[in-house]
Order: C-alpha cells, then sequence, then structure tokens
C-alpha cells in the first residue's frame, strides 16, 4: 500500500480497519476514530483521490493502491490550500473532526470539478457544477462537527471554489 | 498596537489542519502497555447475587480483573459524595461499572466480558421524573428562590396561565470520547494523560479511590476533542479505572470509551419537567411566577446541584419578575447520573420564561416580541433579579430594540401571517428570544485561579494555568493577553500543556470563565514580573540619560521594546532587558492568583449576588416547515450579542455560532430513546442526530453591541456557554408556526421540536380543527419510552369560550393541567406501552369538559 508518497508494508489481521492500520500500525494518528461506524467522517481520507471512511473498510482492500491522510496533503512546510483556507476561516475549534473534514474537502473540491452532481444540483446534465453554499453543505454533510464551527468550514471551501 | 481585539488564528490551528494535534489515543502505546475496559450493570437496577470471575481470569492476554474490593475508596462526588463507582451490591444504573478488566488487546478484552459470570436480581428502576415525584425519590434537598408576595400577586391577577414545560436531555457528543491514559511512576506516583476540563478533580478522585495523596498523582491534559461539560466530572470514572490498573501492574494503562459506550453510559444534559403558573396583566406584563422545576438528576448527584441552583438563577431569563416563587427539586432516577453541559442548567431554566412568553402573546393575541420586550429588564428601574442581584450596565433594552429593526422583525411577521395564510404545503414560524447569563461559578470558592509564567533568556515565554483547551480557545487568549503585557509577538509565548504539576487546586474549565479566571491570573503574575523589570529599566534608562531619575512608573512596553516614556528614543528590546534582569539576578517567573471580587450567594435564604457581570443577547429566528411530514427547516438567523470588548472577535464569533447550533440540536433534532428498560436506544449517530453542515441556517447573522463593560479582564465578557441559550428562538419559532394551526388551544410542544414531534402536534390539531379525536403515536405513548412525555394541556377554554374581557376583576381562568404518556397526573411508574397516552388523553379530554362545563 503507499500511503502518503510512502509504500508501506504491515502484517495484519485481515479484519483489521484501515483506520486501525494507519492509527495502530502505521502510526498516523491524524485520521481520527470518532464514532467508527462511519457515521461522523473524522476517519476520512483519500483513496486515489476519493474520499472513504476509513473505519468501514479493510485495510486489505487497498492492496497496491494510494492512500492520502492528513499527513499527506502538505508539501513540506507547505500546507496544501484546503489547510491553508481552514486555518484562515477558523474553520475548526477543537480540531477532532478538522482532519476528516480537510480530506473531505479536498475530494469534494475534485468531485465539483470533474462536474459530479450533488442531491441538491439543479441540473444534473450540466458539464460543470458551481459550488453554491448550499452545494457546498450537501457535499459536507457526511462530516460531523461538534463544535459547530460550519460557517467557517463553509467559508474556507467557498474562498477555494471561488479562486 | 496592542495585540488585544485582534483576530489572530486558534493556537493549535497548524497543528489541528495538519494532522499533527495530540489527542489522548494518539499518544503511541508504550512498552508493555495495557488496554482497560470494564464490565458493566445489565440493569438500570439489580442487585448483584453473585460474581464468577474465575474463568475470565483464565483468558489469555488478560492481566487483571478488579472489582470495588481493589479500590482504596469507592464512593466520591464532587458537591455530596453519594457515588459508587464500582457496584458493590447494587447497580444503579445500565453500565454501571462492576468490573474493571486489563488486557493485552482488545480481543482479550471482549473474551473477559463474555467469561464473566454475574448473577443479578433486576430490581424495578424508576425511569421518569413523574415516577421518583411518586417515590419520593429525591437527591439532595429543595432549592428555593422567592421574591415579593405571589399570593397575593394570584389573587389580584388578571390572567392566569398554568402549564408544564417538559424538557429532553442531550448527548454531549463530543467527537473524541472519554480517554485516559496512566503511566505508573516510581513508588505509587501516577502521572495520568486524561481527556478531562477539570485535571485537579481526575486528581483528587484518583487519589481519594486509590488511597494516594494528592502530591503523588500528577493529572496533565494538552488538550480535548471537546468536552461541552461532558468531561468535568466524568473524566475522572475512566482515569479511575486505569489509575487502578497503573497503580497495581505497574504498567501504562490506556482507557478510551468506544462511542456507543460513551453514550450509553455516561451522563447527559438534564432532562427537566417544569411546572409553572404565571399571572399577567391584560398588556402582557407578568406579575407573578410560581414554577416548581423537577430535574432528572439521574442515579447520583455529580453536579445536579449546582445545575439545579442555575436554572433557578435563570429562570428569569431577561425577564423582570416582580414576584416569583422557584422551587427546584432533583429526581433519583436510574440513569447515568446526569451532569454539566454547556449552559449548566441555564438553558432549562431560562427557556421556561421565554415559554412563557410565547403563550402569554397567544393567549392575548399580542405580538410575542411585544410581550417580551414589555417584560424586558430596565435600566434604571425593575433591574434587580429575583435573587437581588442588580444588574449594572443592563443593555438588554438596547439589544432588544437594535436587533428587532436590524432583523426587520415587525415586516417579517406580516410576511409569515401571509406565506400561512396562503400556502397550502408549509408553514412558517417566526420568534425573537432573549438572553442574559450570570457569570461565574455559582460556588464562590470555585471562582479563583493561578498561573504560573516563565520568562526565558531569549524572551519568549512559557504560560501554564489550570485552563484547558477544548477548541473554545482559552489558550489563544491567554497567550494574547500575556503578549500585551509585555507588548511582544503572541508567536513568543506558548500556553503550555495544563498540568496539576504546575497549577495547584484549579478549578473546572467551565461556567464559561476560563479566560476571565486563568488569564486574570496570568496578568496579575505578568504584573508581578513587570514590576521588577521596570526597576532594571529604569535604573539603565537613568544611567544612560544624565538628567531623568530611575523612575520605574515611566517605563513603557511596546511593539518589542521596553522605554522610558520620557526618553522614548533609547529603548531596549525585550530579550536585551530580559538578560539585563538576569544578570542583575532578578526572579523572571512569578506565579500570579486571581480571585473574583464582590460576589457571593446564601442559599439559605436564595439571595445574593453570584454573577460578576451577565452576558446579554437576543436572537431571532425563522422557521419553514413541511405541512405534510413535519420537516423542519431554519432559513435565517440574527443574533445580537454584549460581549464587552473581545480579545479575540474571531475566536468568539466562532463560539457564538457553535454554540447556538449546538443548542439547536439539543432543541430539534437531539432525541434521546430509551427502551422500557433504560437502555439508551439512541447511542450512536446513526440515530441520534446532531445538527450537520446542512442545517446550519443559510442566513445566520451575527453582530455585536458596543460595550465599554470594565469589570473583566480587559473589557471582555464570557462566551462559551450564553449563545446555546439563543437557540431558544428556533424552537419558539416552531411554536409560532404551530399556533398558525392549534385552533382555539395555545401550541404545546415538547422538546426535540423532532419532525415527528412537529408532525405528531400538526396532525393532531388538524384532526381537532376537523372534530375527530386524536391519538398519539405509538411512540408517543411509551412503547419507546421518551425520559420525558408529559406535555402542557387544555388552554381551549381560553380567547373564545371565556373572553378575557367578560372576566370580573380578580378572576382566575383556572387551567387544568395533565399529562399523558406516563401518568405524571397520578404518580404511576409506566413500564411499557400499555398503559398508552390514549388511556390518558380521554380521561384529559372529559377533565377539559368537565372544566368547560363548569
Amino acid at each position: 500500500m503507499t500511503v502518503n508518497g510512502e509504500t508501506k508494508s504491515v502484517s495484519i489481521d485481515p479484519r483489521t480497519s484501515l483506520l486501525d492500520a494507519l492509527r495502530e500500525y502505521m502510526g498516523l494518528t491524524g485520521s481520527k476514530k470518532g464514532c467508527d461506524h462511519g457515521q461522523c467522517g473524522a476517519c476520512t481520507v483519500l483513496v486515489d483521490g476519493r474520499r472513504i471512511n476509513s473505519c468501514l473498510t479493510f485495510a486489505v482492500m487497498y492492496q497496491g493502491q494510494k492512500v492520502t491522510t492528513i499527513e499527506g496533503l502538505a508539501n513540506g512546510d507547505q500546507l496544501h490550500a484546503v489547510q491553508q483556507a481552514f486555518v484562515k476561516h477558523d474553520g475548526f475549534q477543537c480540531g477532532y473532526c478538522t482532519p476528516g473534514q480537510i480530506c473531505s474537502a479536498v475530494a469534494m473540491l475534485a468531485e465539483a470539478k470533474a462536474g459530479c452532481a450533488s442531491a441538491v444540483t439543479a441540473d444534473l446534465a450540466a458539464a460543470n457544477v458551481t459550488l453554491t453554499d448550499e452545494e457546498i453543505r450537501e457535499r459536507m454533510s457526511g462530516n460531523l462537527c461538534r463544535c459547530g464551527a460550519y460557517p467557517g468550514i463553509v467559508e474556507a471551501i467557498r474562498s477555494l471554489a471561488e479562486a | 498596537m496592542s495585540i488585544i481585539g485582534k483576530n489572530i488564528p486558534h493556537d493549535s490551528a497548524p497543528g489541528h489542519v495538519s494532522g499533527e494535534s495530540v489527542y489522548i489515543d494518539d499518544i503511541a502505546p508504550s512498552r508493555n502497555e495495557l488496554l482497560v475496559d470494564y464490565f458493566g450493570s445489565p440493569f438500570a437496577h439489580g442487585r448483584i447475587k453473585s460474581l464468577d470471575l474465575s474463568d475470565a481470569l483464565k483468558v489469555p492476554g488478560v492481566a487483571a480483573l478488579y472489582t470495588y474490593k481493589d479500590l482504596h475508596h469507592n464512593v466520591f462526588g464532587p458537591i455530596t459524595q453519594d457515588e459508587i463507582l464500582l457496584v458493590e451490591d447494587v447497580a444503579e444504573f445500565i453500565g454501571q461499572p462492576i468490573v474493571v478488566i486489563a488486557a493485552e488487546s482488545r480481543a482479550a478484552i471482549k473474551a473477559a466480558k463474555a467469561a464473566i459470570k454475574l448473577d443479578m436480581e433486576e430490581l424495578k428502576p424508576v425511569l421518569t421524573v413523574a415516577g421518583a415525584i411518586a417515590a419520593g425519590q429525591y437527591l439532595d434537598k429543595t432549592y428555593k428562590i422567592e421574591r415579593g408576595n405571589v399570593a397575593a400577586a394570584f389573587a389580584s391577577a388578571d390572567h392566569i396561565i398554568e402549564g408544564r414545560f417538559v424538557i429532553a436531555g442531550a448527548d454531549h457528543f463530543y467527537l473524541e470520547s472519554q480517554a485516559c491514559l496512566v503511566y505508573p511512576g516510581e513508588y505509587n506516583q501516577l502521572t495520568i494523560h486524561s481527556s478531562t476540563q477539570n485535571p485537579s478533580e481526575v486528581q483528587h478522585v484518583v487519589a481519594h479511590l486509590l488511597g494516594l495523596q494528592l502530591n503523588e498523582v500528577v493529572c496533565l491534559i494538552k488538550r480535548m476533542g471537546g468536552g461541552f461539560g461532558g468531561k468535568e466530572c466524568q473524566a475522572t470514572h475512566p482515569a479511575v479505572m486505569a489509575a487502578l490498573v497503573a497503580l497495581k501492574t505497574k504498567r501504562p494503562a490506556r482507557i478510551v470509551y468506544t462511542k456507543d459506550d460513551d453514550m450509553k453510559y455516561t451522563g447527559k444534559r438534564h432532562p427537566y419537567q417544569n411546572d409553572y403558573k404565571v399571572a399577567f396583566d391584560s398588556e402582557g406584563v407578568i406579575t407573578a411566577l410560581e414554577a416548581s422545576l423537577y430535574a432528572d438528576g439521574g442515579a447520583y448527584n455529580d453536579l445536579s446541584t449546582a445545575v439545579l441552583g442555575r436554572s433557578l438563577t435563570h429562570i428569569d431569563n431577561a425577564y423582570y419578575l416582580p414576584n416569583l416563587l422557584a422551587v427546584g427539586k432533583i429526581c433519583k432516577t436510574n440513569f447515568p447520573p446526569n451532569t454539566a453541559f454547556r449552559g449548566f442548567g441555564g438553558p432549562q431554566g431560562a427557556i421556561t420564561i421565554e415559554n412563557i412568553m410565547e403563550e402569554i402573546a397567544v393567549y392575548l393575541g399580542q405580538d410575542a416580541y411585544e410581550v417580551r420586550r414589555k417584560n424586558c429588564y430596565g435600566v434604571s428601574d425593575r433591574n434587580v433579579t429575583h435573587y437581588g442581584q442588580l444588574l449594572v450596565n443592563n443593555t438588554l433594552p438596547q439589544i432588544f430594540d437594535e436587533l428587532s429593526q436590524s432583523c426587520n422583525y415587525a415586516e417579517r411577521v406580516t410576511a409569515v401571517k401571509k406565506f400561512n395564510a396562503e400556502s397550502k404545503t408549509h408553514l412558517k414560524g417566526l420568534s425573537f428570544t432573549g438572553l442574559k447569563f450570570g457569570i461565574s461559578f455559582t460556588n464562590k470558592f470555585l471562582n479563583q485561579a493561578n498561573a504560573l509564567v516563565n520568562i526565558y533568556l531569549d524572551g519568549t515565554i512559557q504560560v501554564s494555568t489550570g485552563a484547558t483547551e477544548m477548541g473554545q480557545g482559552v489558550n489563544t487568549n491567554i497567550k494574547m493577553l500575556v503578549a500585551d503585557e509585555f507588548a511582544i509577538a503572541p508567536e513568543h509565548v506558548i500556553v503550555m500543556t495544563t498540568s496539576t504539576e504546575k497549577n495547584n487546586n484549579t478549578s473546572a474549565t467551565a461556567a464559561s470563565s476560563a479566560t476571565d479566571l486563568n488569564g486574570s491570573a496570568a496578568v496579575n503574575a505578568c504584573l508581578k514580573i513587570k514590576e521588577r523589570l521596570n526597576v532594571v529599566a529604569s535604573n539603565y534608562f537613568a544611567g544612560r540619560e544624565i538628567g531623568i531619575g530611575a523612575y520605574s512608573d515611566s517605563i513603557v512596553y511596546e511593539g518589542g521594546f521596553v522605554f522610558d516614556e520620557r526618553r522614548p528614543h533609547v529603548k531596549l528590546t525585550f530579550p536585551e532587558l530580559v538578560n539585563l534582569a538576569y544578570r542583575e539576578r532578578v526572579s523572571l517567573g512569578e506565579r500570579g492568583h486571581y480571585i473574583t471580587p464582590s460576589i457571593g450567594f446564601d442559599w439559605s435564604v436564595g439571595q445574593g449576588s453570584p454573577f460578576l457581570y451577565f452576558t446579554n443577547g437576543a436572537s431571532c429566528s425563522e422557521v419553514l416547515i413541511d405541512r405534510f411530514t413535519g420537516e423542519l427547516k431554519v432559513e435565517r438567523v440574527d443574533i445580537l450579542m454584549d460581549i464587552g470588548k473581545s480579545i479575540n472577535p474571531g475566536l468568539n464569533r466562532g463560539q457564538i455560532t457553535g454554540a447556538f447550533i449546538q443548542g439547536m440540536g439539543w432543541l430539534t433534532t437531539e432525541d434521546l430513546r430509551y427502551a422500557a428498560s433504560g437502555a439508551l436506544l439512541s447511542y450512536s449517530p446513526t440515530t441520534y442526530k446532531i445538527p450537520n453542515i446542512y442545517d446550519t441556517p443559510p442566513v445566520f447573522n451575527v453582530d455585536t453591541i458596543d460595550n465599554d463593560c470594565t469589570v473583566n479582564v480587559k473589557g471582555s465578557k464570557a462566551v462559551g456557554e450564553p449563545p446555546l441559550l439563543l437557540a431558544f428562538s428556533v424552537f419558539f419559532a416552531v411554536k409560532n408556526a404551530l399556533s398558525y394551526v392549534s385552533g382555539k388551544e395555545i401550541a404545546t410542544l415538547v422538546t426535540p421540536a423532532s419532525g415527528e414531534e412537529i408532525l405528531s402536534r400538526l396532525t393532531e390539531y388538524k384532526l381537532k380543527a376537523a372534530g375527530l379525536p386524536f391519538t398519539p403515536w405509538p411512540a408517543e405513548a411509551g412503547s419507546v419510552l421518551q425520559r420525558a412525555m408529559s406535555r402542557a394541556k387544555g388552554y381551549s377554554l381560553i380567547q373564545d369560550s371565556v373572553s378575557a374581557a367578560t372576566l370580573a376583576e380578580g378572576d382566575t381562568i383556572k387551567i387544568p393541567v395533565t399529562v399523558n404518556g406516563n401518568g405524571a397526573g397520578n404518580g404511576e411508574e409506566p413500564l411499557n406501552g400499555t398503559n398508552g397516552s390514549a388511556l390518558k388523553a380521554s380521561e384529559d379530554e372529559q377533565e377539559l369538559a368537565t372544566e368547560a362545563a363548569i
């Protein structure tokens, strides 16, 4: 498995979730365990650029694939644009859901760019998606934030959608 | 020039966005570490007949099993010492720990749980407030606040409404569950990393239950992944279990609750059942209020006494109550002990009077804002609370007037009326609610803090306080306060991990007061250091500039430099001054202590001035309801607050919107549903719905007024809890919407105003309008037991049948208050759906009919 650009090899029980594999066997504790039921989104990571709940899937299913976690988004000391936007717009409070929010936002922006429709997209056939606040909110609704930092999250993502 | 009032990012911002921020379970496992979990009671109430651990001890990978016999003490509690940690004989709630399990792996823990042989006799549990009242089962004594002559006011009242307001609990749902990691040290010393809002309490309870001296236990907390009150007291339970294992086995021990277990077995916001009787004149001005507050305390007191106290002191919210009798009791039920939750009982008191405001308006056919405005506390008169505290610099009337203007309240009421008259598919509602929240712990001795400030030779500073960081930004505030004192860049100040080793006997990070108390203590420490540095600086500048004497009062810190204001061109950098002081052998570290001045309260008379000041505000919410599904959308929210002068406006804004959203969840979507056994059914985000980003109001206007409040540090005001109460406006907007369809009745609504509750009310009023009987749905009738499901009933007599104008002076309208579902009216204890409310409802109707005939 390639994790954040590095080839990782671990011996694990085949029932180990991707989240546990990352946290407990690879020392990548940035991805968080919230509900452990795939409902809160704190464990969101990217597999070949797509966002998934890593607590709800087995690590062995991703042999040979590219996994990106929150630790792999920055380029050295240069934070990823989404990470910078979250800092600028106060897109967090306690920070526990933040790695999942950011991974989710990265993939979500890519999905929108690729023209993927959401439940609130009016024209399903349209080639381009305009990320209105409603679109952003719908597309990010799988990531819970108990602190309610949602206004900041919307602002952060909007700043990138506009850019 | 000052950093105060600037929007600098949260001090953990880079770590939060990069995943570098460390929470308890992110700390790498150490060699030999054990995992800890526990085996708890399967019954809400039950007696242990036998417990056999022999098989469980043989499970491979199990290191140890402990029971109450392994504890030095087993009884504890922050206010009254009534809580049993590990069941000895009788379990009082589902999941109450019986056996502590220490093992090498999660698989071994699971196997051990399966191998424990427990024979337990199930006892009858008490699972409702009504049941506890019927059984006379209370925790602690009855508390009371009284003012004026209530009896006389009711005797001469123009109008009276009686009712019952039922308030549900809520789960904290901090994303990071309770977690603790304990390292054994030499002799009996323990180092505890706990996700706690109150490290001193963890230290105290661990030491007490394990028979250690306080100085043998160090508790540290870098940050929490959310707390909201849930980690004020209840972080102690996992900490003691892990500490027991570490102490006995001499191995590091880690415990992390699963989200399911955390939700099922830890305490919640207190549900309340509040009975009220209010007298008011024809203008809607309240002349008297009688309120009986029944808090569901759960099995043990925990913080219930203090929570109830805050309900009683906040029963007025923003409104002047000239005559009042408020009585509060804490019901003992067989649920996990309910505990602190943002607002700490204040919301459950204040929402009651807001409910009354809404009902008075409907009763008199007046606008609810106008009724509220008439009852609002005054600036120069009607400005003393029911417990005798004078409102100094009361900004409520200003806030009411400004917000009602800026949100176009009047025009929007007209628009809502028009919409409801025209739309066959949707209903709209609009409500404006107020907020006055007292700041300080109501227990006077808790209003103190200490801080440690250490300056290093390069001019950088470490600050340590008892405040704990859970996202609210207290560390950023403290960092800014310290940087401001020395006029250095905030990057040169680090707020250290909170530790009982550096700050002793600290208060919980609670009551919104962490920055007030700990920030003030840090400033006091800085002032003491500055006193010494000023002497060094003045001597230096006097030596360099013939003609000015060494006068330490004229030393100025500005933009990273230090100078004598009489010779501002001669400067020292801050690190230069620090080095100079060091060579002069001047101490560069200091402890500051702070006590909140001029506060006090005496419960024996229910009078005093418990709060240093009040955080005020108001909000207006507009909601849209689908008439066919009951689906609720919050379309627009306007908030105006008085939070003084913000240390960091951006952080405060996050607190306001975040608390509002959290309050909105409590009052709309978060539905704690229990089985008849008392087991929580909605114990994960699959069934317990906290607000998500899509629930955020699309129009969300937040503003603050200018207020030169001078009593608190840098003129700031606390903001952590108060805005949660602004979410009342969402709930009452729903109630307002229902008033358009409820016919002759005052629409009643219990919290949460979930889609199901709203649809049920819509159905009820629709059927009644058609002259058909309404049978509550099975879920309401109790097959799935709601914690509180009584509902105020019986306003159909008013308005049409008995016109207020026809009443002779002194007449009162007796509104029968009866209860469906749980049989609170006759004290029965319902355990299943057979005691349904359909039966009761028909009784109620008969009672109503009787009253009407009279």
